[in-house]
């Protein structure tokens, strides 16, 4: 029996080995590096980082390559990904849905620049069946749902924001991203914002230690959650809520109206804070809880890192013409795959920003 | 993983060792001891690099990096207690669940099943090794999810009564320790289902006749004269199939609902050290976050390497004492 034993196992081992590699790598758009292979066109510039933008990123990149010739390579391989390999500079530019922290800026190799590029909302939604309209939420009753205080649907304080609408006794499922997201801290960050509770714990940040729910795998596996189980609240972007068809909580902003998640109502809340910047802002902005009657109030910039002093002269040049472009063609597409665009103030401003980049001075 | 080796050589008398007189033959044997070096060595080289990048952890959290469940990114607190206990009870539910299946299949395909069966449905249950993990993951959500929330998880939990104990208390999301413990089941079984039935096929004719001749039914045939004969061949399979399920990561990490909790209830969420790794690396940033995912993964090398070893001495010791020797 010993010899004829060993067939098996080789067969089991190796099917062994062959699904064991379950791992997903994040590819840039392979339709674009063939023709760059095939037309013998180098890469001019290389970015890395943020997963969120990158459809709209991809579009203004292939979009800039068809009208300059200038080809940008971008590879999403998460915000975290993005950071390190500008620290290391490994590459041109770096890409986030959260701000460096001061601790990582210390890390990099020279001053880092922060360019906000699109505006990312971040919508609440639900499963609940029985529902005509939109449920309304203030903050702090949303806070209450995530942190495991509240657990039936029909609570009195969600009762209190929704007059008139039939609220059933369904348990509360709480469905968050098991990775860490730039989504998350974004949700995070306005949690923070306006509960007390909350930014004592769990507080803010990419990932977090969660008092209730389960964790899902991206926002497909959030949605999906969300989707299969009557009861469950969870957070996704706004475009992929959007492009689903995802049923979306109205919360109450800053100034006590109930507001929808848009591309509008995005926009509005970056505009409610861009009047208020100071002139030596470093962009490292949180707009969640924005003021203004139309602003919506879980929002946040995506941003391009770029090193204030370029090595290169050529590719600091190549670099600055793009910020430009982005800045003006690269946001009249932006809300084409549901992002919202700077408000016009902030562009102007930018672009004087952009200018201040510059090259050579260091060997 | 290395999968445990069941056969050795037969005694001592068979091992016949080849000199090399010619230039050719040195080569050649030079060659072969170095890719026989190259494994063993990769594997160290593996576990050392894991471990020196898990070391801050390690020495900052000390035994506790084993022992607690707070998992905090924002205070960079890490405890894996839950993933490894998540780990273990996720794979000890699919060994319970997929042995007797597995040797029932096997003992059906060699013992009762007609000639024209044993290849197509012995093929088909190989064929499930060969599914992705990730289909598995994608059939859970859609069919095993459902299933478990409405109608089974309520069945279990109040016409059966079992809410009374603390294994089924709790809300039915769906998303839980068994439903993960039941999709590594299904995962597993063919790997035990074939080396057993292999093992199975093996036993000698007159093993069988012998119990026969006796007397003996075909039950007690099978059950006091084939199996005790096969058994360290199918505990070598169920180790396979343990080793398969504690390194599992994708469809796990899609069925269990990824939740930092130690729970006794079944129908609660929970995590697996695999899973933990695969969802997190991609994002993490901070050098402390990393090294935790390195001292992660470095205690699952080292579960890995202890479930192995005491499988091994298990099947040394069902195997009567001597591993050469097959009872």
């Amino acid at each position: 029996m010993t010899l004829r034993t060993t067939a098996p196992i080789a067969f089991v081992a190796s099917a062994l080995i062959a699904c064991g590699g379950g791992g997903s790598a994040s590819h840039t758009g392979s339709g674009d590096s063939a023709k760059t292979a095939s037309s013998a066109a180098a890469v001019d510039l290389t970015g890395a980082g943020a997963t969120f933008p990158y459809p709209i990123y991809s579009k203004w990149f292939a979009d800039y390559a068809k009208q300059t010739s200038i080809r940008i390579n971008y590879q999403s391989i998460g915000s975290g990904g993005g950071i390190r390999q500008l620290s290391e500079h490994t590459v041109d530019f770096g890409a986030s849905d959260a701000p460096m922290s001061d601790d990582e800026l210390s890390k990099a190799k020279g001053a880092v620049m922060h360019f906000p590029t699109v505006i990312g909302a971040v919508a609440v939604t639900y499963n609940l069946p029985s529902l005509q309209t939109p449920i309304r939420l203030t903050g702090n009753v949303l806070a209450d749902l995530f942190l495991g205080h509240i657990t039936k649907w029909n609570d009195s304080r969600i009762k209190a924001e929704n007059p008139g609408v039939a609220l059933p006794a369904t348990d509360v499922l709480v469905v968050h991203r098991a990775e860490a997201s730039g989504t998350t801290y974004i949700f995070s960050d306005y949690l923070s914002a306006v509960s007390p509770d909350w930014a004592k714990a769990p507080g803010k940040g990419k990932e977090l230690s969660w008092p209730a729910g389960i964790g899902a795998k991206g926002n497909e596996g959030v949605a999906g959650q969300v989707k299969q189980t009557p009861g469950a609240i969870a957070y996704v972007e706004l475009a992929f809520a959007k492009q689903n068809n995802l049923p979306t909580a109205a919360l109450k902003n800053a100034s006590g109206a109930f507001v929808a998640p848009s591309i509008e109502s995005a926009t509005a809340a970056a505009a409610g804070i861009a009047d208020k910047l100071p002139n030596n802002t470093d962009y490292r902005i949180s707009i969640v809880n924005a003021p203004g009657a139309g602003a919506y109030p879980i929002a946040s910039f995506t941003w391009l890192l770029v090193y204030r002093n370029q090595t290169d002269a050529t590719k600091a040049k190549k670099l600055k013409d793009f910020l430009h472009w982005y800045l003006h063609s690269g946001e009249a597409s932006a809300a084409s795959l549901d992002y919202a665009p700077l408000p016009d103030a902030m562009k102007t401003r930018l672009d004087a920003r952009v200018d201040s980049v510059t090259a050579g001075d260091t060997a | 993983m290395p999968p445990t080796v069941l056969v050795a050589d037969n005694g001592p008398g068979t091992v016949v060792r080849i000199h090399g007189r010619h230039v050719g033959d040195r080569i050649y044997r030079g060659a072969i001891t170095f890719f026989a070096v190259c494994v063993p060595l990769l594997v160290a080289l593996v576990a050392w690099e894991i471990a020196v990048a898990g070391w801050p952890t390690f020495r900052h959290f000390g035994l506790s990096f084993l022992t607690s469940s707070d998992w905090d990114l924002v205070k960079e607190r890490f405890g894996a207690a839950p993933a490894i206990y998540g780990t273990l009870v996720s794979s000890a539910i699919a060994l319970v669940i997929a042995t007797p299946l597995a040797v029932g299949v096997s003992v059906f395909l060699s013992e009762f099943a007609p000639r024209w069966m044993r290849q197509p449905v012995g093929f088909l249950v190989d064929l499930l090794a060969a599914i992705p993990s990730v289909v598995y993951g994608l059939w859970g959500i859609f069919v095993l999810l459902p299933l478990l929330r409405d109608p089974v998880m309520p069945f279990l939990r109040d016409t059966l009564g079992l809410g009374k104990t603390p294994f089924f208390t709790g809300p039915a999301y769906g998303s839980s320790m068994l439903a993960a413990g039941l999709i590594l089941a299904i995962m597993v079984l063919p790997y035990i289902a074939s080396v057993s039935r292999e093992v199975l096929l093996a036993v000698p004719r007159a093993q069988r006749e012998a119990a026969l001749a006796l007397g003996a039914t075909r039950w007690e045939a099978i059950w006091g004269a084939v199996l005790p004969y096969a058994r360290s061949g199918i505990i070598g399979g169920i180790i396979l199939g343990l080793g398969r399920a504690l390194g599992e990561t994708m469809a796990v990490t899609m069925l269990i609902g990824n939740r930092q909790e130690i729970s006794a209830s079944l129908l609660a969420p929970g995590y697996t050290m695999a899973s933990l790794i695969a969802n997190e690396f991609s994002e993490a940033s901070s050098d402390a976050h990393l090294s935790a995912l390195m001292a992660v993964g470095f205690t699952l090398l080292v579960i890995t390497i202890i479930v192995n070893a005491i499988a091994r001495w298990l099947v040394w010791r069902v195997g009567g004492g001597t591993a050469s020797k097959p009872l």
